[in-house]
């Protein structure tokens, strides 16, 4: 996972609430067994028409948000299913970081996992951002994960808070997996106390 | 010390699986009972494999195929090749890893959160988990069980466990008694037009009052299948007699005397007296009617009585646009009755109604009545035993004489992964559980209600108040 400190770029305004995974990426694109390559889905019916041509008002897919690093939405952004395939898509397109009031639990926990930052800014502070980010290209946004500050191009700082432990984890790109085998003895003793305590419980063979 | 002071149903199983507690309050959860799918393991059995590392607890894992199988005759296997290589794809790693697996021509095999319970995999007091939002439903057992993304899945076979904070605690308490007509499914889709999409975000819901009480266990896993629906990461029910007596028996599930000590166990689960919750809901179960999504969010939901909604009546610029954007995909028009909406299709399955129960439900309304002409009706069964468990009761014969289709196990038409989904347009009366916007095949228009109210859509060929077929 790519360590995510400080990031400056174009941000796409997205003012839509409740924005599901299946609109993120529809079902039909999860028959893939690989983590790449999903970008192209992302926002399926919302960038494409039925013929697949681009819809040119979806804004990915105008100047200069087809660059955009930043997503700024509305509330319940991620809402749906646990499908990870919605970070992957987002990332593979090049967003690491989505702005919004707020997010749904299993989306929010996914983009850790993928170096995405999710910030969680009160509606009004996102609709200002909404209306930095439809300045164009010149207008970029700053996200600083060290100082938990978003800038807005007029140099204005917007604090935001993140959970120090997973903010740990992505300052220093580090892998979960890793971090939770350093406890590998905590593991083993509670299995051992554990499988005492639930001994009723049969093993699936 | 916190062991004294009232607790949750919620906070006692956390509390009994917490490995260890880190500085800052994140804990490491350990995790009985791991399901997975085809879906979302693939990449997570390629991180193992590129790490080189095992699977620590195979005798606590099971696999299935569900999401991507077809529900025609599979003997002759997958035609569709993205399909059936994610299916080889998690038939070589159940193989590698030495994770037992329901292949998709044993009768077991089925949708992933009908089967554990089937299978009494998910037990009371436990920890469940699956790369699956609708991993909820296990929760019904009184069990904490919640969906994860694949990166956790990995995390899960390699560690048994999982980094997590601890939930908060709310209580939905529906009190009195549900009137005749209404089931389960309308409970939670009231619940969700209550609470919102986003109502139980950073919570664990705990259903509690008579009208859950008196749900058997079926219907207790509707309610809890849709929490994520509210927002919620996991929905419980605390276990009592009638979840005991679902368990007894079940493959899977302790036996003998092993089966009463758990029993005893379970009997200290449900919340102590006084325990505190970050926020309760009550409802009136007797205000409940037989409720119907009208938008692409399970929150837009009306009693079948009522009407589409006015986007002008809306005084939120971004919500009036956003209803109105509803109402152009769904192609309704505000004032229209909800009972004279006409479909074209008919979905009873899923997760969330595919269990026995639901296709007696449909299979009574169906009785002795034809599927309306120009539309189409599937019944799916939530697994290979519920299908088998259907037609020795004559429930197949019922609804094929209806005009219905009879269908092999599987997701199937909730997300149109595989074959069965919905064309540009078309309006599908569905027992699933997300309306979304394309859910259910691009373009197309989705209702959720009941099984008995699908039925009652089916022979009527519109959304109709299955009370007037009583």
């Amino acid at each position: 996972m790519d360590a995510f400190t400080t990031l400056t770029a174009i941000a796409a305004p997205l003012p839509l609430a409740n924005v599901d995974t299946d609109k993120i990426i529809p079902a039909r694109f999860l028959k893939t067994i690989k983590r790449t390559g999903l970008g192209v889905h992302l926002f399926d019916t919302l960038r494409f028409d039925e013929t697949g041509a681009e819809r040119p008002d979806f804004v990915l897919n105008r100047e200069p948000y087809r660059h955009a690093n930043i997503l700024i939405a509305h509330e319940n952004f991620g809402c749906g299913s646990s499908r990870e395939h919605a970070p992957w898509a987002l990332l593979d397109f090049g967003i690491r970081c989505v702005i919004a009031p707020d997010f749904a639990d299993i989306f929010h926990n996914n983009c850790f996992k993928n170096g995405i930052l999710p910030v969680r800014l009160p509606r009004e502070i996102c609709d200002l951002l909404i209306e930095d980010a439809k300045l164009g290209g010149n207008a970029r946004i700053t996200v600083d994960l060290q100082r938990e500050v978003v800038v807005r191009p007029n140099g204005e700082e917007i604090k935001f808070q993140i959970d120090p432990f997973r903010r740990h984890l992505l300052l220093e790109g580090l892998d979960d997996i890793g971090q939770t085998l350093q406890h590998g003895s905590s593991i083993d003793a509670y299995e051992a106390r554990g499988t005492a305590d639930r001994s009723w419980m049969p093993a699936i063979a | 010390m916190a062991e004294t002071s009232p607790r949750t149903l919620f906070d006692k199983v956390w509390d009994s699986h917490v490995v260890e507690k880190l500085p800052d309050g994140t804990c490491l959860l350990y995790i009985d009972r791991h399901l997975v799918h085809e879906v979302t393991s693939p990449q997570a059995f390629e991180g193992l494999r590129l790490a080189g590392r095992k699977v620590r607890r195979p005798d606590a894992t099971i696999a299935v195929v569900d999401h991507n199988i077809p529900t025609s005759d599979r003997r002759a296997g997958i035609a569709e090749p993205e399909s059936r290589l994610q299916v080889e794809t998690l038939e070589h790693n159940v193989a590698d890893f030495g994770v037992p697996y329901f292949p998709v021509l044993d009768e077991r095999q089925g949708i992933v959160h009908i089967i554990g319970p089937e299978q009494g995999i998910s037990l009371p007091g436990t920890t469940i988990v699956c790369g699956d939002s609708h991993t909820s439903t296990h929760g019904a057992m009184g069990a904490i069980a919640f969906g994860i993304g694949t990166s956790e899945v990995e995390h899960v076979l390699a560690t048994q466990t999982l980094l997590q904070r601890p939930a908060k605690n709310m209580l939905v308490r529906v009190d009195g008694t549900l009137p005749p007509g209404c089931t389960a499914k309308d409970i939670v889709l009231a619940i969700i037009g209550r609470i919102g999409t986003a109502g139980g975000t950073g919570h664990v819901i705990e259903y509690a009052g008579e009208a859950i009480r008196a749900l058997d266990m079926a219907g207790r896993m509707t309610v809890c299948n849709m929490s994520i629906e509210a927002g919620a990461r996991a929905g419980m029910i605390a276990p009592d007699d009638t979840t005991f007596e679902y368990v007894r028996g079940r493959p899977y599930a302790p036996k003998g005397e092993a089966l009463e000590r758990a029993i005893a166990y379970w009997r200290t689960l449900p919340s102590d007296p006084g325990a505190q919750y970050d926020r309760t809901v009550t409802i009136d179960a007797a205000t409940i009617a037989p409720m119907v999504t009208w938008g692409t969010s399970p929150e837009t939901v009306a009693p079948i009585t009522g009407a589409v909604p006015d986007p002008a009546a809306e005084p939120d610029e971004a919500k009036r646009a956003q209803m109105q954007r509803m109402l152009d995909y769904m192609a309704l028009k505000p004032g229209q009755k909800l009972a004279e909406v006409p479909i074209d299709v008919v979905f009873i399955g899923s997760c969330t109604n595919g269990r026995i129960e639901d296709i007696r439900a449909a299979a009574k309304v169906a009785c002795g009545r034809k599927v309306a002409p120009g539309v189409r009706a599937l019944v799916v069964p939530g697994s290979g035993l519920v299908k088998k468990q259907a037609e020795a009761e004559g429930l197949d014969r019922i609804l094929l004489d209806a005009g219905f289709e009879w269908r092999e196990a599987g997701c199937s038409m909730c997300l149109g992964m595989n074959p069965d989904k919905l064309t540009p347009g078309q309006r599908c009366a569905s027992t699933s559980n997300r309306n979304f916007e394309g859910r259910q095949g691009p373009g197309g228009r989705t209702h959720l209600l009941s099984p008995a109210m699908a039925a009652a859509a089916a022979v009527t060929g519109h959304l109709a108040d299955v009370r007037e077929f009583f």
